[in-house]
């Protein structure tokens, strides 16, 4: 079974089914709902296929598969999955049918064709896996530009208020982005000797100069995408005027190409340059992390707080990333898993509560859990998860960067775990302000709000509800993926984990 | 006196510029003899005839590499870039014939009429068009071929000359705004005939400066210019302004900056298919040029040219990049995106080698496809006063004829670079020689004009998406089969370009090689 091409079939499944349900008719939209989510069951069952069949504690990379493009550049389509890319793509598959559930009325309130909607988040699905499958340089770039244009449709066709500026916003941030990256990646080209192969290319010495060149050039592309401070401004624009299933997907999983691909590229393919440039790169986290927090403390429109909260998580990535430490290591990538979990169910749950308010301002909220109170807990629990309570999946993650930081940058790890205070203001003052306190009269005379959850939402959270607390408590599947691949990521950039002190107890004690 | 020996002449070798050159003068015997309504019916078949003829001419010869009669040279990027002009030709001659758009097609029948009188306001509803495109497109088309494979700079300049006077005139005769098109017409024929005087300017000078050579006679082929840069006794200031003033009147023809300020008014004022003709072929027919010109003649002073024209290409893509964010008509963006990718296409001329080479030519082609299909899509936006090319009218086209917007939207996103379309393809294939031949400024200046450039392409996918259509939003007339064709060829093309482009870049690097 390890011989099936499981990361093309991935890839394609999904805009074949894409183009299936473009072309059903536009009379008929509930039949496009029904072959998109069936098609998205599907690739979930074949991910849930590969997960097992991955060799944990086996090669590096697994499932590679290749097959020749452009020659004449050294093109190829390879595809091939490390421990990293398997768990994002795992959290991909899961995602995209809770999403398109999530969304099943989303695309009629915008007077737009319902399948194409539907086909949009298809095409979404396959570039994402995609971008997360590839091993050549030039195909993950053109999985990362493609990328941009459907979810460029979903914001700017689909999305509320103000969204022909947030995608115009969205595309342009993240084309810039792009565009420095292909320079980048043209010169990774001709210093590495015309070949596109990640794994040739790892092994190909280059100039200290060039080095820090093209690194910055990757490093600007996934700052935008990721984003960090000082590159995030268009994320809450974009996650704001998104309908409430594509900023799940473009918070959860599409920013997370950004830091993916530090680990992926930045780190082992310009190793020196990353030691270089770590220490900017922290204080850019940090601040990320404090800046972002306390904006989204000042937030009134819901969307826009998550989105900032989201920041702040990825300032916390961006710590684990550069501290250099297996455990950081390992707790950055298991919070770019737990963060999409946590973080597409909080927003899948505000959008639930928006689409029946009608408003996604916290000021016209207000003791809402009188009246929609299964709603109101399962959005107190999203708030929690993202604060990274103990017992949540998120904790863990948080946990294992602060203490793999600790170990190497003091400082860091002291000023980063502020922003678990202001974490738990910003998602506690939100819970208040919306579900708790008194009842806002205004609430009472609104149909939506007396209806709670209905099956369809239930099946949509409980999943997510159930994934968090379970990785919450045992997180060792997962982290037995990751490390591996961690550890081989650390070996690239030449970094070894300082010795735990208790060696030198038990020297003392001789 | 003695017998005047004539030189063997390769007939082969030269066949595609005779056929397009005699189908020309037979349509016009067929314009001068043929009843005036079975004129389109004669005159488009005959001039897609001798393009296919022409066509196939070039795939024969397509292992011939030899210099004719000493002024022709038949090698690898001739045949190549004849064989782009001729396919490009065949497509922008599907769009010149089209008359089902509009009643007689996009040009007016007696173009002398008064602008605006009474006369002129019948003839534009009803009259049957002019048939004389056909053999002035056809006579351009062949002033293209022998452009392209002119061995010295006499043959150049007539080349020029036959191309370019068919172009000026076909510029006068849109059907509609018939003032804007005679201006269009007048200023590019003012521009171009200063062009034209730099570039015989030039000439004479480079002819001065291949004197200086001991040994050899002077003159103005390839070789003996080659020869010259590198032995010559005389004065380099006569290399120098020689080689300016000739570029000068190549860089006009490829429209770059600071010789760019026709385009924008041309392109306007043109009837919309001859705009496309020109942005595609045209472009072919210049570069070709510029490639021969500073590849084979001025190789040796490749360390003089490259600093000025490096800085030519950054002023080219920033004109094109900043200009085309203000503009608010569909054809002048167009106009001003053109002018942007001449710059783009002159960082492939400076990469040096056959990468650069084989880049450039690549582009030529991908460019040329996508630009057709843009164009094609500009003919069918029209409401009852013609074309609506003002960008505010475009507002909300989604809604109206999604497909239509769906494929300029594609044709946008392909300008705009994006992955698995030709635009990007062609970007990675001038970019990559370019950065490997040590010219990272241009490459820098490339990508940021590109982030530059995103801009305007995007507000155009904006206005037809994501506005509500309003009143003034014009219908998209139902094309005829030949803009159908049309739109089709360049829409795939642009497709399989971005996504297998291999085989053409094979054939582009095989043909990359001069005869010097």
């Amino acid at each position: 079974m390890s011989d099936f091409p499981f990361l093309s079939v991935l890839t394609v499944a999904p805009l074949v089914g894409a183009v299936v349900v473009a072309f059903l008719p536009r009379s008929r939209p509930t039949l496009a709902k029904q072959v998109a989510l069936g098609w998205s069951l599907l690739v979930l069952a074949l991910s849930v296929v590969m997960w097992v069949t991955f060799q944990v504690g086996g090669d590096r990379f697994q499932f590679r598969e290749s097959y020749p493009w452009i020659p004449n550049w050294g093109v190829n389509f390879t595809f091939a999955a490390d421990g990293i890319a398997l768990v994002m793509l795992m959290l991909i598959a899961v995602l995209v049918p809770l999403v398109i559930l999530a969304s099943w009325h989303d695309a009629e309130a915008s007077k737009r064709s319902v399948p194409v909607y539907f086909a949009l988040l298809l095409v979404l699905e396959c570039t994402m896996i995609g971008v997360f499958a590839a091993a050549d340089v030039f195909l993950f770039y053109v999985f990362f530009e493609v990328m941009l244009v459907p979810m460029y449709f979903l914001i700017g066709s689909y999305g509320g208020h103000q969204r022909q500026y947030a995608a115009v916003k969205f595309f342009l941030y993240s084309l810039v982005g792009g565009l420095f990256m292909l320079a980048a990646v043209i010169g990774l080209w001709v210093v590495g000797g015309k070949t596109f192969d990640w794994v040739a290319l790892s092994q190909v010495d280059i100039s200290t100069g060039a080095e820090r060149w093209l690194f910055l050039g990757f490093f600007v592309a996934f700052a935008i995408k990721a984003p960090f401070f000082p590159f995030h401004t268009w994320l809450p624009d974009a996650g704001g005027a998104a309908p409430a299933g594509a900023a799940a997907l473009l918070v959860g999983v599409l920013d997370k190409v950004g830091t993916f691909g530090i680990l992926r590229y930045c780190l082992p393919l310009f190793p020196d340059a990353a030691q270089w440039f770590a220490p900017w790169a922290l204080a850019l986290a940090v601040i990320g992390i404090i800046y972002a927090a306390l904006l989204a403390v000042g937030q009134n429109d819901l969307k826009r707080l998550v989105s900032y909260t989201s920041i702040a998580h990825f300032g916390f990535i961006g710590v684990g990333i550069f501290a250099f430490t297996t455990q950081a290591g390992t707790g950055a990538v298991l919070y770019m898993v737990n963060h999409g979990l946590a973080t597409g169910l909080l927003f899948l749950v505000v959008g639930m509560l928006i689409a029946r308010r009608g408003s996604a301002l916290v000021s016209d909220f207000g003791g809402a859990g009188k009246l929609v109170p299964v709603l109101a807990g399962v959005l107190f629990f999203a708030g929690l998860a993202s604060l990274a309570l103990p017992g949540t999946a998120p904790f863990v993650s948080e946990f294992l960067v602060l203490i793999g930081t600790f170990t190497v940058n003091k400082p860091v790890a002291v000023i980063a775990t502020l922003g678990i205070i202001l974490a738990a203001a910003y998602v506690l003052w939100m819970v208040q302000r919306t579900t708790q306190g008194t009842l806002n009269p205004a609430l009472t005379e609104i149909d939506g709000m007396k209806r709670d959850l209905n099956l369809r939402e239930k099946v949509v959270v409980a999943p997510l509800i159930a994934l968090i607390v379970v990785l919450g408590f045992y997180p060792k599947p997962v982290t037995d993926v990751i490390n591996p691949a961690i550890q081989a990521t650390m070996q690239d950039v030449g970094r070894t984990d300082p010795a735990p002190s208790v060696d030198t107890v038990q020297e003392a004690s001789r | 006196m003695t017998e005047l020996e004539l030189p063997p002449i390769d007939y082969a070798a030269i066949a595609p510029i005779l056929i397009m050159l005699s189908a020309a003068v037979v349509g016009v015997l067929v314009e001068a003899f043929v009843p005036r309504r079975l004129r389109h019916p004669v005159q488009l078949p005959l001039a897609l005839l001798a393009v296919l003829a022409a066509l196939t001419m070039v795939v024969v010869n397509a292992d011939k590499r030899v210099i004719t009669i000493g002024v022709i040279a038949v090698d690898g990027p001739t045949l190549f870039l004849q064989g782009a002009i001729l396919a490009l030709s065949a497509v922008a001659l599907l769009l010149l014939g089209e008359r089902v758009v509009e009643r007689g097609g996009a040009f007016v029948a007696q173009a002398a009429v008064t602008a605006d009188s009474p006369e002129d306001r019948r003839q534009a509803e009803n009259a049957g068009g002019a048939g004389e495109v056909y053999p002035l497109t056809t006579f351009a088309i062949g002033g293209m071929l022998i452009f392209v494979s002119a061995n010295d700079l006499l043959t150049m300049f007539i080349a020029l000359e036959v191309f370019s006077l068919p172009l000026y005139l076909l510029c006068a005769l849109a059907r509609r705004r018939r003032l804007l098109s005679q201006e269009a017409a007048m200023k590019y024929f003012l521009l171009g005939a200063y062009a034209s005087a730099f570039f015989l300017f030039g000439l004479a000078l480079i002819y001065g400066f291949t004197a200086g050579l001991g040994d050899r006679v002077a003159g103005v082929d390839f070789a003996t210019v080659n020869a010259a840069v590198a032995n010559s006794t005389a004065s380099p200031v006569l290399l120098f302004a020689g080689m300016a003033l000739v570029a000068i009147g190549l860089l006009f023809k490829a429209a770059a900056a600071p010789f760019h300020v026709w385009t924008p008014d041309v392109y306007q004022g043109a009837p919309t298919p001859l705009t496309g003709f020109m942005a595609a072929c045209t472009k072919v027919a210049a570069f070709g040029a510029l490639l021969r010109v500073f590849h084979v003649a001025f190789e040796g002073a490749r360390w003089d040219f490259t600093p000025v024209l490096g800085a030519v290409a950054v002023l080219t893509m920033l004109v094109g990049a900043l200009f085309a964010v203000t503009q608010t008509d569909i054809k002048r963006l167009l106009a001003y995106s053109s002018i942007a990718n001449a710059g783009y296409l002159l960082v492939g001329v400076l990469a040096p080698g056959s990468g650069g080479l084989s880049g450039t030519m690549f582009y030529l082609v991908a460019y040329g496809f996508t630009v057709l299909a843009a164009f094609a899509v500009v003919t069918l936006v029209r409401d009852a006063d013609g074309e609506a090319t003002h960008l505010s009218r475009w507002a909300g086209l989604g809604r109206r004829s999604p497909v239509y917007a769906a494929v300029f939207t594609f044709v946008l996103l392909a300008f705009a670079g994006i992955p698995m379309t030709s635009g990007f393809t062609s970007k990675f294939a001038v970019f990559g020689p370019a950065l490997d031949g040590g010219q990272v400024w241009l490459v820098i200046a490339g990508v940021l004009t590109s982030m530059v450039l995103a801009f305007p392409y995007l507000r155009v996918v904006v206005l037809m998406w994501l506005s509500e259509p309003g009143d003034a939003t014009p219908t998209v007339a139902v094309p005829g089969g030949l803009t159908s064709a049309a739109l089709v060829i360049g829409v795939l093309a642009t497709l399989v370009l971005g996504v297998a482009p291999d085989p053409l870049l094979d054939l582009a690097s095989s043909a990359a090689d001069f005869v010097r």
